[in-house]
């Protein structure tokens, strides 16, 4: 089974530009939606605020791992962590690493996000339960899953 | 879960379940090279995370796919990737 996401975008934009949008946390905060509270430092865990609609409650929060100019961008994380109840940081966290590729056109940047085997089988329930509007979407893809590995 | 899935002869155990039709230990290790005892082995683990059910019938144990956790797997990564998507959609708009 296949425990890893990734994903590929062709960007009309110089490497540089687009290495900025992920280095800088205040341009990373932008597109992501989420207020970062300092700059990312490899080694060093930052904090912010989500500012996506429906969810400015959340407190947020990643371990930034490798910062490689025009290159790599790597961190941990808890994906959909999203329950204020919940202390997340027991749980292990995934790995995001983002690599950028100059191409004719500009940049191909692909994300490929590993370690759900680590995320916890209640933890998957509940974003399960909370996508019921997605539901008969959902059941397609399992059909579709099921049908490709029977 | 996903360790449960990481073997191949799991795997091809489930997609044997996946008709929905209950299975015996004979059918499933019909067709491997593995022995009952093996076959027996990765069915208790596909038991123990949720994926497989069995029954006892007589002196014969069957097996049968509960395609629940799965399933819900798969709607978890389906979540978190249609985020992503969502994501580089907007740093597309941000950085072009």
């Amino acid at each position: 089974m296949n425990n890893v996401i990734e994903k590929t975008i062709e960007l009309k934009a110089p490497v540089a530009r687009v290495w900025r949008a992920l280095s800088d946390s205040g341009e990373f905060g932008e597109w992501f939606r989420v207020r970062f509270e300092g700059p990312f430092v490899p080694g060093q865990v930052v904090r912010g605020q989500v500012l996506f609609p429906g969810y400015e409650h959340l407190k947020f929060e990643m371990l930034i791992k490798e910062m490689q100019p025009e290159k790599l961008f790597s961190y941990t994380w808890h994906p959909y962590a999203v329950d204020p109840k919940v202390d997340y940081s027991q749980e292990t966290p995934t790995l995001v690493e983002i690599t950028l590729h100059r191409t004719a056109g500009g940049t191909l940047l692909i994300v490929k996000e590993s370690g759900f085997e680590n995320v916890p089988s209640a933890r998957r329930a509940e974003a399960f339960r909370m996508n019921s509007d997605g539901w008969a979407a959902q059941i397609r893809n399992i059909e579709g899953y099921l049908a490709r590995n029977a | 879960m996903f360790a449960a899935l990481s073997d191949e002869t799991r795997l091809s155990l489930v997609a044997a379940l996946a008709s929905g039709r209950t299975r015996s230990i004979t059918e499933l290790t019909a067709g491997t090279r593995l022995t009952r005892q093996a076959i027996t082995k990765h069915l208790r683990v596909l038991e123990g995370v949720g994926l497989v059910r069995s029954n006892r019938f007589g002196r014969e144990s069957l097996f049968e796919l509960d395609p629940a956790p799965l399933a819900e797997l798969r709607a978890y990564l389906e979540r978190v990737s249609e985020q992503w998507d969502q994501a580089l959609a907007r740093l597309k708009a941000f950085v072009e």
